[in-house]
């Protein structure tokens, strides 16, 4: 294998012998520091295709947002043969390969929950074959059902009463990144080769439960793999030997991803970090004479247009909660190495330049690991896009690659994760603000009037006391953390056991540390509520059973998202507070918990299942999303705003704290020129300061209020925003959903 | 020295060079029709800062302000609170902040006391941002209650020191865009060795609610925001940036 024709050229040894690619990644890639003059135009296969996309993608819309079905077949890595955006044109997609034999035709994935899959079906008007409910009810047990089965009463209370939300029994728990380069570095056959080794390695003859599992798991994985070569040659391709040339390279590792969006339909599925990875074979072709920048950009474009094509059949639960039909095929460019040098190459720019070449657009979700130390030319290019197209994400690579290292992807919308190295056991959230109601209520919840928590005797005073208030919030987060995890571990369990994700895992090292990813709801008014009892004057209002149905709350108190330390520091005490009872439970599988503090589109749901709380906001609105102060708390602007939330230890928080802002055009600067440098500079101040996250919307509060009457007009059909932690079609969302966004802090001046 | 503050913007992206921390001081005597924040005219007591307060503030945001940014103190009027401006500009200069002053005028004068602190303000004053609402007396007079010529004249005197100015001129229809007055602004201008910039502020009706806030009649309800032509007109004879 050393010496390999494919790897002609390439420097470096260790990863020759093993498994590691970032160590071959290390040793090759070039830094580009230059501008982004060289980059090209999309070519005319590009604008053909891309135009034919968007045909499809009105057709979809026109069919309420699903274009084609799958009803009689399940989904597995050979279950169709080729599929292309258009059969004419198929000779010009640079690369192939589709989820299901047609273009946004959504398949059939039972594993995670029959009743789920053929409700997607029914909602959108199509039956599934009665002989797969027959197999997947009778025959074949789903993870659905097994976690329902085993959920004990309070669990069930809990995910009813929606203090526990989101949770992955529903869906499949995504968030795991296989390490697709590897298909392209090292051929099937090889990765084969390694994971066969592992299963002889495995345990030493004594079948405990961890090695029978293990074993089960690393056969599933061989399977896969071999699975993945047969469904790479069903569009003409042999990928059990290493690519040989750029654009093989990116169609090998595209059929990584492919093989895990065939079998997974995960809540996230990310594609990774792979943009310097592939520039270093662009390098080669580049220097070689083999392709020209044009070329080296088209495979880039149709790459990424693949990844725009993702689709998922959803049911509208699930819809609500994550609005705008994504899949977070996340995708990172920029970030430093561990040895201080930038990775920025010209495929990192490429990468950017698609939202240019085929316009904005929400997938992949495209995120910049951000340093101030970063190249200053690809700092100015980054903002300049977001100014004109709102559809990347900036996230700190600074705090990040201390943890994470140098080769870590983020694997849903701003979660990092070692690639290749680690998985996420990815749940939900925990709506901290209904639990300070709980806390004042004796565990019962205002919307139901069902005891959900523990029977503790409620607050009966006129005014609330904030030690009383703390010391029985202290108590009822504690109630939750260790339901949360409990509940978690459950559905981790059955995932494993019934929707083990095989072709991912197959790319992914054997030795694989796990993360347990909890996170947080309602942050930003658990804290105006705590600041608001501490400062000012809380008058509970009781209804005729005496239970605390609202506030009335008069003086002045400080409100997180003002640099406000006296705020700020509530919100740093709770973060800390929930993780540190989060770690003390045992967490499935020897897995590290982590927390969140992000919340999707979620933020709207979650708001409708919660009560009146002290900081003034009304029962049933929508809680702010992520970490981001609460609406209308920002009196100071933007700034003011990021340097509370750069306050938020990200130590604490490792699953990301995720940050929307909006700032209008014309408050960040006369022209595009100013604009640009005056959003590198509010990048630089903010992360330098430790923050991990920000979602940045460059445009007024006109134009998602005309978006939102005149969704049919051109300039809307791509029109993308950015809402926590991933981007959306803005015509996409739901009205509520859009009014939230409208109703959010612009950032303006006057 | 304390001020008495109207509000705080963390994040100004067109008070100055690059981003600035703007403060915007409360109190003003000119009454300009357009005005869109009557409400930091009265002088009663808001926000009181010390400078030390304030400056430890501006101080979080300096990791924002790459080259060039730094603070601007707006008002109101900030001229009306001098002693103030002088310490707090005074210290910000001893961090390395560039500072710049966003005024009317109107306060300005050669008499005693202001003039000597006025000069001991500009040495610690980066870059000044000088509205010139009208060129003619008379319509000054009418559109801001005040006379126009100690304005003039602190340009003048700006000039004379070698100060960089930015020169902004509010568009108003009926009021302040006349080609005549406005090639007046040019020539006078062109007198000037100081001026770096010439911005052209097109009047706009969000203020309006605050007038109606305030329960005051709002003077202007007759007249719209200038058209694209005349703002490109007033652009092009004062040579002004877009």
């Amino acid at each position: 294998m050393e010496q390999n024709q494919a790897w002609a050229g390439f420097k470096g040894r260790k990863w020759k012998d093993d498994v590691d690619v970032r160590d071959f990644i290390q040793h090759n890639y070039e830094i580009y520091e230059g501008d982004e003059s060289f980059l090209a135009g999309p070519t005319e296969s590009t604008d053909l295709l891309w135009g034919e996309l968007q045909k499809l993608q009105k057709a979809e819309r026109e069919k309420d947002g699903v274009l084609d079905m799958e009803t009689e077949i399940v989904s597995s890595l050979t279950a169709y043969g080729p599929g292309y955006i258009k059969e004419e044109l198929k000779d010009r997609e640079q690369i192939v390969g589709l989820q299901t034999d047609k273009p946004l035709k959504r398949a059939f994935m039972p594993y995670g929950g029959i009743k789920m899959a053929e409700q997607a079906c029914t909602t959108y008007g199509y039956t599934p074959a009665p002989e797969l409910h027959k197999i997947f009810t009778e025959y074949h047990r789903t993870h659905n059902q097994a976690v329902f089965d085993a959920y004990t009463p309070e669990m069930h209370a809990a995910r009813h009463n929606k203090i526990i939300t989101g949770l992955p029994d529903t869906y499949g728990r995504g968030r795991i990144v296989g390490d697709y380069r590897r298909v392209a570095l090292y051929g099937i056959d090889f990765l084969v080769a390694k994971k066969e080794e592992d299963l002889s390695n495995c345990g030493d003859g004594t079948m405990v439960d961890d090695v029978i599992r293990l074993r089960d798991e690393l056969s599933m994985q061989i399977r896969a793999l071999k699975d993945m070569k047969k469904m790479a040659e069903v569009y003409g391709f042999d990928i059990s030997k290493p690519a040989t040339s750029a654009k093989e390279a990116a169609q090998w590792l595209y059929f990584g991803y492919l093989a895990a969006i065939k079998t997974q339909n995960g809540a996230a599925m990310s594609v990774g970090r792979i943009s310097t990875f592939l520039d270093i074979y662009m390098e080669r072709d580049l220097k070689a004479g083999v392709i020209t920048e044009e070329q080296a950009q088209e495979i880039i474009d149709h790459f990424v247009m693949k990844c725009r094509m993702v689709k998922f059949a959803r049911i509208p639960s699930y819809n609500q909660l994550f609005s705008g039909d994504p899949v977070w095929a996340t995708l990172e460019v920029g970030g430093l190495g561990q040895d201080g040098r930038s990775m920025v190459t010209k495929n990192d720019y490429r990468f950017l330049h698609t939202l240019e070449n085929m316009g904005p657009s929400p997938e992949p979700n495209l995120t910049v690991l951000y340093s101030s130390r970063l190249p200053e030319n690809f700092k100015k290019y980054a903002a300049v896009i977001s100014v004109r197209t709102s559809s990347i994400q900036y996230e700190n690579d600074d705090v990040m690659r201390p943890v994470w290292g140098d080769d870590y992807s983020i694997c849903c919308c701003v979660s990092a994760t070692q690639t290749g190295k680690e998985m996420q056991f990815f749940g939900a959230r925990a709506n901290l603000a209904k639990c300070l109601l709980y806390a004042m209520n004796g565990g019962r919840d205002v919307k139901t009037r069902e005891q959900v928590g523990p029977d503790m005797r409620p607050i009966t005073s006129e005014i609330l006391d904030y030690d009383e208030v703390m010391a029985k919030y202290d108590v009822m987060m504690d109630w939750l953390a260790g339901l949360y995890v409990n509940t978690l571990n459950l559905i981790q369990y059955m995932h494993d056991k019934y929707y083990y994700e095989a072709a991912e895992m197959a790319l992914i090292d054997t030795d694989v540390r796990r993360t347990f990813a909890t996170g947080i709801a309602g942050f930003s008014h658990v804290v105006d509520s705590l600041s608001a009892i501490k400062y000012a004057t809380v008058k509970p209002i009781r209804d005729e059973d005496g239970m605390i149905v609202d506030f009335e709350t008069t003086g002045e108190f400080p409100k997180y998202g003002n640099d406000d330390d006296r705020a700020d520091d509530i919100a740093v005490w709770l973060l800390k507070t929930f993780l540190t009872k989060l770690k003390k439970r045992h967490t499935y599988r020897e897995s590290e918990p982590t927390t969140s503090i992000l919340t999707i589109t979620s933020n709207v749901v979650y708001g409708k299942a919660t009560g009146s709380t002290p900081d003034g906001r009304k029962a049933g609105a929508p809680l702010s999303p992520g970490a981001n102060p609460s609406y209308g708390a920002e009196n100071n602007g933007l700034l003011a705003s990021l340097n509370s939330v750069a306050k938020l230890p990200y130590e604490y928080a490792l699953d990301g704290i995720s940050n929307t802002q909006t700032i209008n055009p014309g408050a960040l600067g006369h022209d595009e020129t100013e604009r640009k440098n005056n959003l590198a500079h509010v990048l630089d101040g903010y992360f330098d300061q430790g923050a991990h996250h920000l979602n940045v919307n460059v445009f007024g509060r006109e134009k998602l209020e005309d978006a939102m009457e005149h969704p049919e007009k051109e300039e809307y059909a791509n029109f993308t925003i950015r809402v926590s932690g991933y981007a959306v079609k803005f015509i996409d969302l739901t009205r509520e959903q859009q009014l939230d966004v409208i109703s959010r802090t612009c950032h303006n001046q006057m | 020295m304390t001020a008495n503050v109207h509000s705080l913007e963390s994040f100004g992206s067109v008070d100055g060079p690059g981003v600035r921390f703007v403060i915007f001081l409360q109190g003003c005597h000119m009454r300009c029709q357009f005005c869109h924040n009557p409400d930091t005219w009265k002088e009663e007591p808001n926000q009181i800062f010390t400078a030390d307060e304030l400056l430890e503030k501006v101080l979080r945001y300096r990791g924002y302000w790459g080259e060039k940014g730094g603070i601007t103190v707006s008002g109101g009027e900030p001229l009306l609170q001098l002693d103030f401006m002088i310490e707090f500009f005074t210290k910000a200069k001893a961090e390395g902040i560039h500072t710049c002053l966003d005024t009317a005028g109107n306060p300005f004068s050669r008499e005693e006391p202001f003039f000597s602190k006025f000069q001991e303000l500009m040495k610690v004053t980066d870059l000044i941002m000088l509205d010139i609402k009208e060129m003619n007396p008379e319509r000054h007079r009418k559109l801001t209650g005040v006379k126009n010529d100690n304005i003039l004249d602190l340009a003048q005197y700006l000039s004379d020191m070698g100060k960089p100015v930015w020169i902004r001129h509010v568009l108003v229809p009926e009021r302040s865009d006349y080609d005549a007055d406005l090639r007046n602004m040019k020539a006078f201008l062109d007198t000037l060795t100081n001026v770096e910039k010439v911005e052209i502020l097109p009047y706009h009706t969000m203020g309006i609610f605050k007038w109606e806030n305030l329960g005051l009649t709002y003077p202007l309800a007759d007249i719209k925001p200038p058209s694209e032509e005349r703002i490109r007109n007033a652009e092009q004879i004062l040579n002004a940036v877009k």
